[in-house]
Formats: C-alpha cells, sequence, structure tokens
C-alpha cells in the first residue's frame, strides 16, 4: 500500500478568483433536480502550475512505480509539468468525501457516490473542461452525466468506468443465468453459496431488478427511490441474506472464493472476473437482462485548490491517451478517452471491456448518491438518503 | 546512587553531580520526572481519548454531508438501545468472546497441565516456545490461513469426509474457531504458570487424604488455577469482543460489533462512537467480575 505523502498545508485557503465561464455548451445529459450546490466559479484560463499538487484518488489510479515499476504514470508528469504529485489512497467513497473536506486537496477520484455529495456541499468547483484538452476526446456518452454535472455545469472530468456484472461458476450454476433473479427470487436455489457487493450503495442493485420484475413499484431510477420502494428493495435484500455465503468488499476475497467454490454466484466487476478465469476458476461474468449497476469515476477539483494549475494539468494528464490506456488496463475498467483503446497492450482491451460499446453502457445505471430530492424529477416525493441507506444496510446484514 | 558512581570516577562533573545531588534530596522532584511521562500518557492520551470517544458520541451527523454537527443529543444512544439489529449484533459479540474464552480455557488446561508438569523439565521450556510460536506470525497470515482451511473442499472438509461430515464453512462458527485458535497462546500462558507453581505437597497431601485423580483435579487444581483461567479470560474476551477483521475473513455474512463501528466511522462518526462505547463499557463490566475472583493481582 502507497504511504501517505502528504505535506502539511499551511497556506489559507486560495479563492478562485477567476472570471466565470460558460461552458454549459457541451450539451445534453439529465442533472440532478433540485440540487442547488454553491455557486463557485470555475477559471476561466491557466496561471502559472506551482509546482505540486495533492490527490485523494481509488487506488491503483496514481501510480508513481513504487507499488511496480513497471506501472508508472506519474514520473513523466512531474517531468514535463514540474508539478510533484501527493497521492492519497482512500478506500471507500466515504473516506474520499472526508479528505476532501479538509481542503488539503487539490483533486479527487470520485465515484457517482461521493460526486453529488462534494457538489452540493461546495467542496468541489466547477471544472472549465476547455482547460482540459483531452476532454475533447472524452467518449460523448460520460459526458455532463447525473453524477459529473449540475444544471449543465460539468463538475469533472470523467476518468472511466466499469459495470458492476453477475459472475457464475459455469460447472454448479446451470443452467446458465441470464437474469439477477439468479442472486434474488432464485437465490435459495444456491444457498449459502451466493455472493453480493458489501456497501449501501447495493441496495440500488435490488432496485434496479425491482425496477424490472415489479413494475408496480414504478421505480425509475434505482437511486431515487421513496420510501415504499426503498423499503421493498430492503425487504427483497433481507430475503437474499438468508441465501448469501459471504458479501465481498476486497476484490481478492472474491477472486479466492470463486476459486474455491464458496461462492459460486453473485455481482462482480470484469477486472475480478477475469483474474478468477486466469487462476483456474470456472467463472462466467455476464450483462444480465435487466441491465446492472455500474460506476464511473470523475476527476474533480476542490473549491478550496491551494494549487489549482497543477490539478488541472493532472486532470488533463489522466484523461490523455495513453495514460489513460495504461490506468484503465491497470485498474481494469474501461477508459474514458476513445483514443485510449489505440494506446493499450493487449489490443483486445477495449472490447472485453466494452469501452466503446454505446448500447452496453446504457444498461447501466452508474452509481449515483441518492439525496432527498429525487434524481429522478419526481418533487410529490421526497426520496430516502444516502444516510439512511447506511442504516439499513446494516439491518439488512442482521 | 549517581553521585557515588561519577564521584568514583575520579573526574568530577559538576552539573551532573548538582544535579544528582538535588534529585537525591528532593524525593518528590525524583518521582515527578518518573511518573510525567507514563501518566501524561495514561491520562491524556489513553483515558482522553476515551473521553472523547464518550463525548462525540453526543453529537449528530449532517445526514447529507455526513458533517459531524456538535449539537447534544442521546439520539445515538437512544438508536442503540431500541434499534433490534443493535441490540443483536451487540448480544452475539458477547456470546462470541464468551465462546472463545470457554473454548480457549477448556483446550489451555490439558495443554498447560502436560507443559507444567508432565513433560520432562527440560522440554518445558522448548514446549512453551512452542505455544508462544504462532504469536510470532502476521495476524493476517494466520486468519487467512484458516480462510484456506475452512473453504469449500479445503483441509477442514476434506479430513471430516471420511466420517461423513464437512467443515464448518464460512460463518459463526469459523468465526469462534479462528479467534480461539488466534487468542489460545494468551490463557496457555497464565495457566501454565499457575499449574506450575503449584506444589508437588498439596498433590500428595491430597493423594494422602485419599483423593483419587479427579478428586484432586476438582478440589486442589481446579480452585488454585481458576485465578489465572480468569486472568487469561481477560485478554480472550477482550481480544475477541474486539475484533473485527477476523469475522470479515471467515465469518460470512456475520457481523459483530466491530463491523458496525467500522462501517460508520466514515459517515456517522458519532454513531460509531455510540457503538464503540458498548465494548468498553461490557469489558470494564467484565473486568469488575473478575476483581473478585483474585485473577487480577495473578495477571
Amino acid at each position: 500500500m502507497r504511504l501517505t505523502r502528504i505535506l502539511p498545508a499551511v497556506a489559507a485557503a486560495l479563492l478562485l478568483t477567476a472570471t466565470a465561464c460558460d461552458n454549459s455548451g457541451s450539451g445534453g445529459g439529465g442533472s440532478a433536480t433540485g440540487l442547488n450546490p454553491p455557486d463557485l466559479k470555475a477559471p476561466a484560463k491557466l496561471g502559472r502550475t506551482e509546482g505540486q499538487v495533492n490527490l485523494v484518488a481509488w487506488a491503483g489510479y496514481v501510480e508513481d512505480g513504487s507499488d511496480d515499476p513497471k506501472v508508472d504514470w506519474v514520473t513523466d508528469f512531474e517531468k514535463r509539468t514540474g508539478c510533484q504529485v501527493h497521492a492519497k489512497v482512500a478506500a471507500s467513497s466515504d473516506e474520499m468525501v472526508k479528505l476532501m473536506k479538509t481542503g488539503d486537496y487539490d483533486a479527487v477520484s470520485a465515484s457517482g457516490d461521493a460526486s453529488l455529495r462534494l457538489i452540493a456541499s461546495g467542496d468541489a468547483a466547477p471544472v472549465n473542461t476547455k482547460l482540459v484538452p483531452n476532454y475533447r476526446d472524452v467518449f460523448p456518452d460520460l459526458k455532463m452525466q447525473p453524477w459529473n454535472s449540475v444544471k449543465g455545469k460539468a463538475y469533472g472530468i470523467p476518468h472511466g468506468r466499469g459495470a458492476n456484472l453477475l459472475m457464475y461458476n459455469t460447472r454448479k450454476v446451470k443452467p446458465a443465468p441470464t437474469s439477477w433473479s439468479a442472486v434474488f427470487d432464485d437465490a435459495a436455489k444456491y444457498k449459502g453459496h451466493v455472493t453480493a457487493y458489501d456497501s449501501p450503495i447495493y441496495i440500488a442493485d435490488a432496485a434496479l431488478y425491482l425496477k424490472a420484475t415489479r413494475p408496480e413499484l414504478k421505480i425509475k431510477d434505482p437511486y431515487a427511490l421513496d420510501r415504499k420502494q426503498f423499503d421493498a428493495a430492503v425487504d427483497l435484500l433481507k430475503k437474499q441474506n438468508a441465501n448469501i455465503g459471504e458479501y465481498w468488499s476486497d476484490y481478492l476475497k472474491e477472486v479466492s472464493a470463486f476459486k474455491s467454490g464458496d461462492s459460486v454466484v453473485g455481482t462482480t466487476w470484469q477486472v475480478i472476473a477475469n483474474l478468477a478465469a486466469d487462476e483456474g476458476a470456472k467463472v462466467k461474468a455476464v450483462l444480465p437482462k435487466e441491465g446492472s449497476t455500474g460506476w464511473s469515476d470523475t476527476w474533480m477539483v476542490s473549491a478550496k485548490a491551494k494549487h489549482p494549475n497543477c490539478a488541472y494539468k493532472w486532470l488533463d494528464w489522466i484523461v490523455s491517451p495513453k495514460v489513460n490506456a495504461q490506468v484503465a488496463e491497470y485498474f481494469g475498467e474501461a477508459p474514458a478517452n476513445a483514443k485510449a483503446c489505440a494506446e493499450t497492450a493487449d489490443k483486445n482491451f477495449c472490447t472485453t471491456y466494452h469501452a466503446a460499446d454505446k448500447a452496453y453502457w446504457k444498461r447501466i445505471a452508474f452509481w449515483n448518491t441518492p439525496i432527498e430530492q429525487c434524481l429522478d424529477g419526481r418533487t410529490d416525493v421526497t426520496c430516502v438518503p444516502y444516510a439512511q441507506w447506511v442504516r439499513a444496510w446494516t439491518e439488512i446484514k442482521g | 546512587m549517581t553521585a557515588t558512581a561519577s564521584g568514583a570516577a575520579g573526574a568530577p562533573d559538576t552539573a551532573a553531580r548538582r544535579l544528582a545531588g538535588a534529585l537525591h534530596r528532593h524525593p518528590r522532584l525524583r518521582l515527578t520526572l518518573l511518573l510525567t511521562a507514563p501518566l501524561l500518557w495514561l491520562a491524556v492520551l489513553y483515558l482522553g481519548s476515551l473521553g472523547v470517544l464518550f463525548v462525540s458520541a453526543f453529537w449528530t451527523t449532517d445526514s447529507f454531508t455526513s458533517q459531524v454537527v456538535k449539537v447534544w443529543s442521546t439520539d445515538n444512544f437512544h438508536a442503540l438501545l431500541t434499534t433490534p439489529v443493535y441490540r443483536q449484533v451487540v448480544l452475539r459479540s458477547i456470546g462470541v468472546a464468551l465462546a472463545v474464552t470457554a473454548l480457549c480455557a477448556v483446550l489451555a488446561f490439558p495443554v498447560a497441565f502436560y507443559t507444567a508438569r508432565v513433560a520432562r523439565p527440560r522440554w518445558r521450556p522448548l514446549l512453551v516456545g512452542a505455544v508462544l510460536m504462532p504469536l510470532w506470525a502476521s495476524y493476517l497470515v494466520k486468519v487467512y490461513a484458516w480462510r484456506l482451511i475452512l473453504s469449500e473442499g479445503g483441509p477442514a472438509d476434506w479430513l471430516l469426509r471420511p466420517f461423513g461430515l464437512a467443515g464448518p464453512g464460512y460463518g459463526l462458527p469459523a468465526t469462534v474457531l479462528t479467534l480461539t485458535y488466534l487468542w489460545l497462546p494468551y490463557m496457555i500462558l497464565p495457566v501454565h504458570t499457575a499449574l506450575a507453581q503449584l506444589p508437588a505437597g498439596l498433590l500428595e497431601a491430597s493423594a494422602d487424604l485419599g483423593a483419587r485423580t479427579w478428586r484432586t483435579v476438582r478440589s486442589v487444581v481446579l480452585p488454585t488455577v481458576l485465578p489465572s483461567v480468569a486472568a487469561g479470560s481477560v485478554f480472550t474476551f477482550s481480544l475477541s469482543l474486539g475484533d473485527y477483521i477476523t469475522v470479515q475473513i471467515v465469518g460470512g455474512r456475520t457481523q459483530l460489533i466491530g463491523n458496525l463501528v467500522y462501517a460508520n466511522i466514515d459517515l456517522d462518526l458519532p454513531l460509531a462512537a455510540a457503538l464503540g462505547t458498548v465494548p468498553v463499557v461490557v469489558i470494564v463490566l467484565y473486568l469488575l467480575a473478575v476483581r473478585r475472583t483474585g485473577a487480577l493481582s495473578s495477571l
């Protein structure tokens, strides 16, 4: 694990005093209705780099060769921009939110279940995408999405994406499942060998399944659940709990469980399926007919950034074709930059991860932060906020 | 003593001598210098952090931004006492700690009896070393080893198959088993010491009075060893109650009190603090109970 190498921040908060900038032209996409973030401005042009940048990132996103000498895209960045990179690896979205609140960090690789919280609390500033030249080549269906923009204002640069797939043991699970019912309504068949992702955000997976199987609940968005819809999802998960062998949050633990046969069916990431198959497990990962949940990470800039120019340089660097290909391949996710597909070491990488497959991503409900104002636009009800998802998750596990 | 030592050296360092003299004349100063650092550690860092934990349990959290709001409320303790799932998890955690302690005591007694009284004296230190050996290995390595042992078709299954049985798989029994393995040395050691110190004369006297083996064990050995078992149980009980990693690795879908604290620490610090006070209270009660056995003096 990488050690924290953050210099103690001493200077007072530097305000972004640049003039307003119109970046709503980049087009469509939904935005969270009812969410009124503080009116912060994105810079109109970049100044001189500050000599360093402090990042909060998922493990494997900011590699300088200290974990593996062959995996290094930070050293080149430092040489070119003169910005010394200090990275802090966060283990969860919640930790990321907490770290960004300290104001000691300039940028963060936030998943959708953290980004809205950062925007709403005013910890993340809008991003002027014109100052990030490589933004041009990012897949259009990643731009201006509900988790990285609010009211036509971009709040970050897409990094990469992945889906939460259904993985099963091809020897033990027959016939091959095509629906999430394998882990919900039909889970009893594999009692004690079903697995699920150990996080409150997994409640959305149940909601996604209910959206398809119980139309009378009228679920539109699995991250915008009113009390009734939420309770139905929680009930479903409580029933599922009886059949669960173990929940997973550490992906190596899931690989070992599928290898030994302790888990035979459950949610997974593409990278876990590849790893398990490489290690000889008889597994296959599919996108069920109901679609699935997934993540799409966004590099955001702190509203209190002390090194905004270096932060913008980093944003541009991490989505540049070659680096984006390296990081996507190392982490095991689809790159955000369309040109990255030509730069991967494994030429089939983008096909395996469906990087350019628009129809595939249409079926993915990307992680978002459940808030009281329903994200699907309903105004006649209030939705269940994330804090209650967390309490419900404890209750589900019993 | 320092004064005579430097005097004897023949090169009188006047500053050091004066200091030594001052210390010699002022016993209170000596005591202050001796105890300030440890007391500071105990009172400020150790008890202080417990105090902060307890106080922050009365704060609340902004539900959206997870920011701690310093408004006094007893909501967290109210939730702790009224939410069935918390009560269930607390009881389960105490149950696990008690089961681990009982298993350790049952397993430790025969082992310690052998290492302390049956084995040849020159083997005894080696045997004690062997008992302590697992403590040299990393905690995580040991727990992951148990994950492999208990996995489907793993060594546990293989060993039990001839008897028509299967291993326990991952879950509560696996957690108890693994924790017992982890903390067993902490129980064996005090029991071994107590048995080693048991005067042979007591056993002979018991035999002379006509007591057979079991009678001697029940009326002589066990009462003498009991305080040591209680002392060992302080370790096994408190270590089990606070553990949350073993249960994550071999516990299947089980959650214990530590997992709840961990799950809430980022998002709802006050609730995590309220949950964190539970093991503290339980262990204080346990220590008070153990003190009645007189075990704390044999720690």
